[in-house]
């Protein structure tokens, strides 16, 4: 706001329409995302122990569901979404503790968590299905 | 004496010093999760197309109540201030940042206890 009381028209940053897409910066959305889907995906965890301790039969009905089609796929998606999100976050705890700022370290842990996420939940997924 | 007011004063407010405790709780309940969720996934993997018996014998020993206890009020920590911290960046409406970030922490909380009671419920048996 101006002394005489109009709008001050200030410069400002560029946003993300202007940027160049790079891998961090995709990882950094999906860091969010992933953790919004994980904050919604709770409700799968809650709707599980619920069912659980409802009885033998609300149990069953919650298992058939989480085996079914959509149950399976709602399961892929918060596997991934939580092994990306957990390898994700080690890497941001190295970096709160001073480590790996250097722009090559940086593109190779991005490479590496998208790596590691997609791997464990294709491990984790044929691990459960054979103990299925 | 000084003769400048110092802010403090004049907002009637002083530094809360305690600025970094939600950034804080946000590493404290993430360096938390990684070995509890990790421990969770495993479980979980385990108990694919467990029978009734076979999962609540599970959850009835104390060491697993506990963990699962501890996972979920680590994960809904966690997930009341990440959530904070998304609306804070993007809803630029102070009213009805607040609003939405009351209402969340108010359905996290009763997930959370739901959830819990759920756990105890199944360790002892009810």
């Amino acid at each position: 706001m101006a002394a005489d009381g109009r709008a001050t028209s200030r410069p400002v940053s560029p946003h993300i329409t202007v940027y160049r897409w790079q891998i961090n910066s995709v990882l950094s959305i999906l860091h969010r995302a992933t953790g919004i889907a994980l904050a919604v995906g709770t409700l799968l965890l809650v709707y599980w122990l619920v069912s659980a301790a409802a009885g033998p039969d609300a149990y069953r009905s919650a298992q058939g569901f989480i085996g079914s089609f959509v149950g399976q796929l709602l399961l892929i998606g918060w596997a991934w979404s939580l092994f990306f999100h957990l390898c994700n976050g080690i890497r941001h705890l190295v970096w709160d503790a001073g480590y790996g700022f250097e722009l090559s370290t940086m593109t190779r842990s991005s490479m590496i968590v998208v790596a590691a996420a997609s791997g464990l939940t294709v491990i984790a997924f044929i691990i459960g299905w054979i103990v299925w | 004496m000084s003769i400048r007011t110092p802010l403090a004063i004049a907002r009637n407010h002083g530094a809360a010093k305690d600025g970094v405790h939600h950034w804080w709780m946000q590493r404290l309940t993430a360096l938390a999760l990684v070995p509890l969720s990790l421990w969770f996934v495993i479980s979980i993997i385990s108990m694919a197309g467990a029978s009734y018996e076979r999962f609540t014998g599970w959850v009835s020993s104390p060491l697993v109540a506990a963990l699962l206890i501890a996972l979920l009020v680590a994960t809904f920590y966690h997930a009341a201030i990440g959530l904070q911290v998304i609306y804070e960046d993007y809803i630029s409406n102070h009213l009805r940042r607040r609003i939405i970030d009351v209402v969340t922490k108010f359905i996290l909380t009763l997930l959370a206890l739901v959830s819990i009671i759920a756990v105890v419920g199944l360790a002892v048996g009810v």
